[in-house]
């Protein structure tokens, strides 16, 4: 070992506690850097080993029905490579031991042989027998929130008939990674689930043997996903399809990308903010460094170091800390991805979910540490390589202070001395306090932003299940119903209100602007399901003209008093225009909402319902829940509340985890930034608080002047912090925003104050420590020495 | 010149400090060095005691332990009736805070604090504090108030720290080489100021150095050598710092 790195050895030792910060805020980077950038690479393998192993459609369409006839006239529209029928039902579920109604998505699956696109994986168990018709495969996430397993049964209402079908195997398909139920938003694995059934055995059931109500289409190579969809749609509409739609509109594959989208978009941010503070760090750390050893820098360069090799000594040491931060981010960040792929796997449903650490995300993040530590040394370096060797070796010239801006102002007697001592040291250093509250304010908005995610999903489900939503159950009806049926479900046990409405899908059209969205028919004087915009104001539903949703409007840029064109899609088409009577602004979907009978009037039909909401009394829902199972006219149940709070339950356990690794995260930022620059003012300032203990300053007192300006900088920082959060997260829900979802940005009074509480925890834990060294001034020395 | 028992200037004064067979011993590494060997001394109410020795004679070690820096290892020292060789720490700060003033080699005043901030830092925390004003006319600095450090001379630093130590009205002020750092003429200013602040205060001043013209301004010069007192001299009359030399 050479001479000068021994000295780089025992400065690492000496300088160990400002290292070890640099090093932790580091380890925080790469080690979210690696977890997401892996959990990225991971899903995105996954996915595109089971779109490709399983034949995931490009282009899906629903049909009332159509004879199978048809299907060379699709398979030759231009583009397509190939077609694939099905029989797709949304049916009532009984399963064993659970009270509620589930429903499931019904899908056929050829007799012999696999499924053409959308094959299913096995997970367990086996294929249905060709004549077995009551042998059917089971999703896996809802055999597993039931503990169903091969060789079980269940029943369900298919066609008004109760069957009992037995379960030959659980599976997944690439149609269905992310499992929700059609009238849902959020994943209930116990209430709704996929079952597939064969062609023979659904046909039969549904009187629809030579015919289909679904295709999947894959494209051929370089085909255009709109003309093919023209073309589908123009066989297709005469048999009631609404319209055909790529994968960017099908829920599974929607709710994947916009994860994958969540995950890179996490991997650049907070890694970036973190090296960014190391960088900080490493800046101030060597500054200081280099400032001490300015008469050692002299004696290397007049004894003929060359600047070189002295520059390097100095990196060496942020080097050091960073490499070393970043090998414990890798192993954390690895440790991490396991935990957020198990947690994967309990949303997105994979044959396997490989969460690996590839060499090359290593190298990447290794190599952006290492620049984050250049970049923080270089100003530093670079001012010991400007010393010329005499000048450094002359003791530097005392600092100069001058007036605070407020004391120009006339102000001065606001302040005692202390506070001018903490003020003008952080007035003679603006960059460097900048940084400091920048650094500060990062490691406080970091708390809001994790906390947002949660904030938001509390503020949807409040505004768009809770105050919009007041029903117990939703029935949805198999078809159309005249108004006798709120009569009778009014009739059923435990019912204490009912409000039928008409749910259809229709093209919504501005000029060349159009959408295809739900439309909603709703009770005027309703209660159950009312229009309520993002400040919980009720928007009453028109006795003529639609209300649209906020990001509808957007879309087709329309706004209230103009009109639309609707294009019904269902069974006969039909075209009219509706005046906009309102906007309103709500989180999730895009819908126009109609008075109901009003819709059925634009249809060009009589009053009829496709569902109802119902009120009811909770002592009987078991009942309810009987008759619902075995009603032939419905064909799916969903509960409000019920599935909320199992998706709540759900995903508050996951949120619990990332936002307690957050809250450790952004501590160290908070700790890190103070620890170090509280550090360093002990190490400025020894000899002035040696002094005042000479002069009879305490501990506590002198421990007061070192920290005050760590508390400047933080209480500047967290509010500052708390505006960085509220702008980070308004610019992340904008980045994750799509067309169907929108992170509303209502941020809870709770979450600034504990964002806050936390920064200011982290911060007098870390200045604490610092303070205990105030304990080992040499009060003595300090008689005789020389600043 | 005297041996055996402490001529005193006024011997008709009360002793503030007493101290009897102080010894230190540091560790240094495997050496033990002997800093104090049985130090017997008296100071005062009101004098002005210069302790004269070179560098590594004990000087700095004795001016420690009646500051309160710091305690011996063996012997007794006494401010009034306060024991301070074995007072805990809290009571050393309280002692150093309530009746000691320091004056530093290199004034370590405050850089970021102008002169006047730099007496009021202490004067806040004193029981019955001068006005800094007072304190910085006293040191004929009443003109640079608002001065920062590094805009001062080292004459005008070393002023302002001595206003610092006499602005809390210390029963005692320890200089430690106040002149050190300065030059010729500067350091007579600077001895004028202890002299005129120990006869218009009346504060004792005991102040170490190795310049024995310095000597000649005192009450009493005491001869530090090897860590014993070698010899106590009495001055009949004190000299003017004016007309010191050297």
């Amino acid at each position: 070992m050479v001479t000068l790195d021994r000295k780089l050895v025992r400065d690492l030792w000496r300088m160990r506690g400002h290292l070890t910060a640099v090093a932790v805020v580091a380890c925080c980077g790469v080690a979210v850097f690696v977890t997401m950038q892996s959990a990225y690479d991971a899903l995105v393998r996954a996915r595109a080993d089971y779109y490709d192993r399983f034949r995931f459609a490009d282009v899906f369409a629903t049909l009332t029905r159509a004879p199978v006839t048809l299907l060379p006239r699709l398979r030759a529209v231009s583009g397509v490579a190939s077609v694939d029928d099905r029989i797709v039902q949304e049916v009532t579920l009984d399963v064993p031991d659970f009270t509620d109604p589930a429903t499931a998505l019904v899908v056929s699956v050829p007799d012999e042989g696999r499924p053409l696109l959308n094959d299913v994986f096995i997970r367990s168990g086996r294929y249905p027998e060709p004549d077995a018709r009551d042998e059917v495969l089971v999703s896996e996430s809802f055999a597993h929130a039931h503990g169903l397993r091969p060789g079980g049964t269940l029943a369900a209402v298919i066609n008004g008939r109760w069957q009992s079908l037995r379960i030959a195997g659980i599976a997944n398909s690439p149609e269905f990674v992310y499992v929700i139920g059609g009238a849902g938003v959020f994943p209930d694995d116990r209430r709704y689930g996929v079952v597939w059934m064969t062609r023979t055995a659904l046909g039969s059931a549904l009187d629809m043997r030579d015919g289909f109500n679904s295709v999947a289409i894959r494209l051929a190579p370089g085909a255009d996903e709109r003309s093919v969809i023209d073309g589908v749609d123009e066989i297709l509409r005469p048999y009631g399809s609404p319209g055909a739609y790529g994968r960017d509109e099908q829920v599974s594959h929607a709710m994947l990308d916009g994860e994958i989208r969540q995950d890179r978009v996490t991997g650049i941010v907070v890694p970036a903010i973190f090296l960014a503070v190391a960088a900080f760090l490493v800046h101030n750390v060597l500054m200081r460094l280099i400032a001490l050893q300015r008469g050692q820098i002299g004696v290397l360069k007049a004894f003929g170091y060359p600047d070189g090799r002295i520059a390097a000594h100095y990196l060496k040491l942020a080097l050091a800390a960073v490499v070393a931060g970043a090998a414990a981010g890798v192993a954390l960040g690895d440790w991490f991805g396991g935990g957020l792929a198990a947690m994967y796997q309990r949303f997105f449903h994979f044959p396997t979910l490989a969460f690996e650490l590839s060499a090359r995300n290593i190298a990447l993040v290794v190599a952006i540490a290492v620049a984050a530590a250049v970049a923080g040394a270089w100003p530093a370096l670079r001012r010991a390589l400007a010393l010329p060797p005499a000048e450094a070796m002359r003791s530097e010239s005392p600092p100069t202070y001058r007036p605070l801006l407020l004391e120009r102002l006339g102000l001065a007697s606001l302040l005692t001395p202390v506070a001018r001592m903490w003020l003008r040291a952080l007035e003679r250093r603006p960059l460097r306090a900048v940084a400091a509250i920048l650094a500060v304010g990062f490691s406080c908005a970091l708390l809001v932003v994790g906390q947002f995610g949660l904030d938001a999903l509390e503020e949807t489900v409040r505004l768009q299940f809770r105050e919009a939503r007041r029903d117990d159950v939703r029935v949805a009806l198999r078809e159309a119903r005249g108004p006798s049926v709120e009569q009778d479900l009014a009739h059923l046990p435990g019912v204490t209100r009912v409000e039928a409405m008409r749910v259809t899908v229709a093209n919504v059209r501005n000029g060349p602007r159009w959408k295809r969205v739900t439309v909603m028919g709703l009770r005027r004087d309703g209660e159950l399901h009312r229009i309520v915009d993002a400040r919980g104001a009720e928007i009453p539903v028109p006795a003529n003209g639609a209300v649209l949703s906020a990001s509808l409007a957007r879309i087709l840029r329309t706004h209230a008093g103009a009109s639309v064109e609707l294009d019904f899609l269902e069974r006969r088409r039909r075209q009219v225009h509706v005046q906009v009577a309102a906007v309103v602004d709500e989180p999730i979907g895009l819908f126009v909402y109609l008075e109901r009978d009003e819709l059925s009037r634009l249809m060009g039909e009589g009053p009829g319902y496709t569902g109802a909401y119902l009120r009811v009394d909770h002592d009987r829902l078991g009942e309810l829940y009987d008759r619902l199972k075995h009603l032939p006219a419905v064909s799916g149940v969903t509960l409000r509340e019920a599935t909320i709070r199992s998706f709540l339950a759900t995903i508050a356990e996951n949120i619990r985890i990332s936002v307690t690794i957050l809250i450790a995260f952004a501590c160290t930022i908070a700790a890190g930034v103070v620890y170090n620059g509280a550090r360093i003012a002990l190490s400025e300032q020894a000899t002035t608080l040696a002094s005042l203990r000479v002069l009879g300053f305490t501990r506590g007192e002198v421990s007061a002047i070192l920290l005050g300006e760590q508390a400047v900088l933080t209480a500047i920082g967290i509010p500052a912090g708390l505006l960085i959060g509220y702008a980070l997260c308004g610019w992340l829900a904008h980045l994750l925003e799509t067309d169907l979802y929108r992170l509303p940005l209502a941020l809870e009074a709770t979450t600034y104050g504990y964002a806050g509480a936390t920064v200011v925890l982290a911060a007098v834990v870390s200045g604490l420590a610092v303070a205990w060294r105030v304990r080992h001034l040499d009060l003595v020395a300090v008689l005789k020495s020389r600043e | 010149m005297t041996n055996g028992p402490l001529p005193s200037a006024a011997p008709s004064a009360q002793a503030v400090f007493r101290l009897r067979g102080v010894s230190k011993t540091y560790r240094m590494g495997e050496v033990e060095v002997h800093a104090l060997r049985g130090v017997d001394l008296d100071l005062y109410a009101g004098e002005l005691v210069v302790l004269l020795g070179a560098s590594g004679s004990g000087k700095s070690t004795l001016l420690n332990i009646l500051g309160g820096l710091d305690t011996p290892t063996a012997g007794e020292v006494r401010y009034l009736d306060h024991d301070l060789a074995n007072a805990p720490e809290e009571l050393l700060t309280s002692f150093r805070r309530e009746h000691v003033g320091f004056v530093f080699q290199f004034y370590n005043l405050i850089p970021s604090l102008t002169a006047r901030e730099n007496v009021s830092i202490v004067t806040d925390i004193a029981e019955h504090p001068m006005k800094p004003d007072a304190a910085l006319a006293l040191v004929d600095l009443g003109e640079r108030l608002d001065h920062f450090p590094a805009q001062l001379s080292g004459g005008e630093q070393q002023r302002v720290a001595i206003a610092r130590a006499i602005a809390k009205r210390p029963d005692v002020l320890l200089c430690d080489e106040p002149t050190g750092a300065l030059d010729f003429a500067t350091g007579k200013v600077v001895l004028d100021v202890l002299r005129h602040v120990n006869a218009e205060l009346g504060t004792t001043i005991a102040l170490i150095t190795h310049n024995a013209a310095i000597g000649r301004m005192a009450d009493r010069v005491i001869r530090i050598s090897s860590g014993r007192i070698v010899a106590v001299e009495v001055n009949a009359t004190r000299a003017s710092p004016e007309d010191l030399a050297w």
